[in-house]
């Protein structure tokens, strides 16, 4: 039966002629899904932020501790210590439910930042592409200003005057995040301003809002999410510099990045305090890479046509 | 026309791309010679025609691979040759005229130092000498103003005087075959003519054998000397050019009928109806 | 042929006639311009012409002779222009509204080019009428697709699935979604082989007839002009150089040098042209 029903599926999926709305993206989507599987480093990197969602979904499962519970009796215990799968840092607290815990802040911040700056900078980059002259001007001045500072500089002037914690610092990040995407986002529509297809629609009588989110949006959106992705690993890092630099997430939070900072202290005897939120790091950042890369290669119109 | 006459022979020609849905076969097993004379490839997109100037000249990329019995030009089979002997051939025995003169030449050198470079890659001439035939050969190429073109960049030549350009450089080494794929289809039908007339003249008086790779029925037929047509990746007819007007094969005459005519006005033009027993046929010879 | 025919006998009639039905489409001193300041250059130049009802008009020249921009600045696409340009009788406005759109609409020359990627068919067609508020949309698709004789089985899918000919099918269903009368076409043919462009050329002319539609093409090819329409303009250098009936055309009585160059080179290689033109 399941069986059946399973063969019915693939079937409609690889269907030649799509029958319905729902049909055709479905199968666009399906199609996206194989080359994501041939792929077999860009599906590393997905299984690796399905983890991560995961983690950050069954954390209170998946962790055996409390992440904010002190036990000074079991302080710095190594790696593999009964009960202390990573071993625990100076309050006693279990490094591995830390992380697990941590990955929800992690998370909140990726999500935060991506829907909020490569939207606005799509929007910015778009609109100023389309309209061309003194609006075109005066948007991409002001996105080269904040493209002139270099970003952690830009957030850490920014957190200093907003005052430290974890909203402050997604918000900074985000600030400084925008103007690459708007710049992409103008370069895309610089191509694509002049072609036939805008030309047919602004015949048909399209206002300026229509032609922007039905006919821009679509085509800048898969370079903008491949761009996002790659991103992602540089919004972790700054994230967990910020933290690092304790301007961030504020203790006893388990942020990789102040993990790090207050394991700092005994990097030499105790290792591991630092280095497994490090790796958690390394790990993620190394995912949303690989999934870009191959983002990259799947939502490539020019590439479908095959 | 006698063996001492050809300059190329191909046999059992075959280009395959290997694709998601299975191999795709461009050319499939094609057999054709030129002599010192205009030879017109006519067909349509996928005919599989522009494949066969290009893998005359081994230019096939992979994942695409091609084969043949053999193609021998002036008595050598090109296939027994390493890259580097088609380095010594292509552009120097063999040139090839692409369509678009924009994307062949490179834009940040002077029009004068490419043609120059491809004359000094495969002769020792001297600065000085180099210099003198490429204004010699702008010239031939009807280009008025030889010495200002010299030092102009691509970008800053119209589209028929970059066709002419291109044209230049590839005859400067003095080929024994042109290779000529749509050389004239992105040109106005003036400047389509002036090119047309600079390779018409260059045949009869280098005896240079050309291969003129074309969509235009018209354009082969009063041009060309002999046409193959090409459906499907074969030769499905050959005939010379004067009678293609007369041509048997049902694609032909097709494609003929499907032509607007400036003389022959007729209420509603014919449509093609494709047989898919065309794809199955032999592929013609022509040998000649 | 037989269409033009009766149209030249028709001519003299209306004029006699009292009320004579203003122009479909009518051009007068049209210029446009691109670039600005110093740079701005005057690519078309005192262009005037006049379509009735059910004509098919041709404006013929080479790459650079101004002649689709003179049907961009027609459509508004083009912005900086002066001179006349009215509808039925009525001043375009500057600013084209709906209304111009629903009468008058384009085809382009590459429909590898004018078909939005990401857009299924389906997408397409039904845009028009989301723009305007029409109804029925589901229906008029079908009724579209069967009309430029494609299934609907095309309906959903998306414009990388489909030939060049069947693109530009799409694509002239889409200009016919508003019911337009006018239909502007830029080289619609251009981009595709001889069989696929025989099909076209059919199919426009098979809707001219059915909806009474009035053409104003544009092309380089004077055979493909010599069999859609029945007056043609030669453009040169931004300036329509000649006006002429196809079957002048056919005569080879063009008066300006240029026509006849066109003319000849039409027809093929011919190793004397020089000495002729």
């Amino acid at each position: 039966m399941t069986q059946t029903s399973k063969i019915g599926l693939r079937a409609w999926l690889d269907a030649e002629v799509p029958n319905s709305r729902l049909h055709a993206t479905a199968i666009q989507f399906y199609a996206g899904w194989l080359k994501l599987l041939a792929n077999p480093l860009a599906f590393i990197g997905f299984l690796v932020i399905v983890l991560l969602v995961v983690c950050a979904a069954f954390a209170p499962l998946l962790a055996p501790h409390d992440p904010l519970t002190q036990d000074l009796g079991a302080r710095l215990l190594p790696p593999g210590s009964d009960g202390y799968l990573l071993g625990s840092d100076e309050l006693g607290r279990d490094i591995y439910s830390r992380i697990i815990y941590g990955s929800r802040i992690t998370l909140l911040i990726v999500v935060l930042v991506a829907v909020t700056a490569p939207v606005f900078g799509l929007v910015v980059g778009t609109f100023a592409g389309y309209m061309g002259g003194w609006i075109d001007e005066v948007l991409m001045r002001i996105t080269d200003i904040f493209l002139a500072f270099p970003k952690l500089v830009l957030a850490l002037a920014f957190v200093a005057a907003l005052g430290a914690g974890i909203e402050n610092a997604i918000l900074a990040i985000a600030i400084t995040a925008w103007p690459p995407y708007a710049r992409i986002a103008r370069a895309e529509t610089l191509t694509m301003r002049n072609s036939d297809f805008i030309a047919a629609v602004q015949l048909q009588g399209a206002g300026t809002a229509h032609i922007l989110v039905r006919h821009v949006w679509p085509l800048c959106l898969s370079s903008i999410i491949v761009r996002m992705t790659l991103d992602m690993a540089g919004i972790i890092l700054t994230a967990a510099g910020l933290g690092f630099l304790g301007l961030g997430a504020q203790p006893p939070l388990p942020e990789w990045g102040a993990m790090i900072s207050a394991g700092r202290k005994f990097i030499l005897d105790q290792w591991w305090v630092a280095t497994m939120p490090g790796l958690a790091i390394f790990i993620v950042s190394l995912g949303f890479n690989l999934l870009g890369d191959g983002l990259r290669d799947i939502l490539d119109p020019k590439k479908s046509k095959s | 026309m006698n063996d001492q006459d050809t300059l190329l022979s191909v046999e059992d020609l075959w280009v395959r791309f290997p694709s998601r849905r299975g191999v795709v076969e461009a050319v499939r097993g094609i057999s054709f010679s030129v002599g010192r004379e205009r030879i017109g490839i006519v067909g349509e997109s996928g005919s599989g025609k522009s494949m066969t100037g290009r893998s005359i000249l081994r230019l096939i990329r992979p994942p695409g691979d091609m084969s043949a019995k053999e193609i021998r030009f002036k008595g050598d089979n090109l296939l027994d040759y390493s890259e580097k002997q088609m380095r010594s051939i292509r552009g120097h025995r063999i040139s090839m005229v692409m369509q678009d003169p924009k994307f062949s030449l490179n834009p940040v050198m002077t029009v004068g130092a490419q043609i120059e470079e491809a004359y000094r890659l495969h002769s020792k001439a001297s600065k000085k000498e180099a210099y003198r035939k490429t204004i010699e050969m702008l010239e031939a190429v009807q280009i008025r103003d030889a010495e200002r073109v010299y030092k102009a960049y691509p970008h800053e030549v119209s589209g028929g005087m970059g066709q002419r350009i291109m044209i230049a450089m590839m005859l400067i080494p003095d080929p024994d075959l042109l290779i000529a794929d749509e050389p004239t289809s992105a040109l106005d039908v003036t400047v389509q003519m002036h090119v047309l007339a600079i390779l018409d003249k260059l045949v009869q008086e280098r005896g240079m054998g050309l291969i003129f790779i074309s969509h235009d029925l018209n354009l082969v037929s009063s041009f060309c000397d002999r046409v193959l047509i090409m459906y499907g990746g074969r030769i499905v007819e050959t005939c010379k050019a004067d009678e293609l007007h007369n041509a048997q094969h049902p694609y032909t005459r097709g494609l003929l009928a499907a032509l607007p005519q400036v003389d022959k006005p007729v209420e509603t033009l014919a449509v093609l109806e494709r047989d898919e027993a065309w794809r199955a046929q032999e592929s013609v010879s022509a040998y000649e | 042929m037989r269409r033009g025919v009766r149209r030249k006998v028709c001519l003299p009639m209306s004029k006699s006639s009292s009320i004579k039905p203003p122009a479909a489409l009518e051009v007068a001193a049209l210029n446009v311009y691109f670039g600005q300041g110093s740079e701005r250059f005057q690519a078309v130049k005192d262009v005037s012409f006049k379509l009735e009802k059910g004509d098919s008009f041709g404006l013929v020249g080479e790459s650079g002779s101004g002649k689709s921009t003179v049907l961009r600045a027609i459509s508004g696409l083009i912005a900086d222009w002066d001179g006349r340009i009215s509808t039925d009788g009525v001043v375009v406005p500057r600013h084209r509204n709906k209304a111009f759109y629903r009468r008058m609409q384009m085809v382009f020359q590459d429909p590898y080019a004018s078909l939005h990627p990401r857009h299924t068919i389906d997408g397409i067609l039904s845009e028009p009428l989301k723009l305007h508020g029409i109804k029925d949309r589901d229906a008029k698709v079908l009724k579209a697709l069967d009309d430029v004789g494609l299934g609907k089985s095309f309906r959903f899918r998306y414009p990388h699935q489909l030939s060049g000919g069947q693109r530009q099918r799409v694509a002239v269903a889409r200009a016919l979604m508003l019911e337009p009368e006018i239909l502007l076409l830029d080289e619609p043919t251009s981009a595709l082989d001889v069989s696929v462009q025989a099909e076209i050329l059919n199919l426009l002319n098979d809707l001219r007839r059915e909806r009474n539609l009035t053409f104003l093409m544009v092309t380089h090819d004077l055979a493909v002009v010599a069999h859609m329409c029945q007056k043609i303009a030669v453009m040169n250098r931004g300036e329509i150089v000649e006006v002429l009936s196809v079957e002048q055309m056919r005569k080879e009585t063009p008066k300006e040098a240029y026509t006849k160059e066109l003319l000849t080179a039409s027809r093929g290689y011919d190793p004397d042209f020089f000495s002729v033109a």
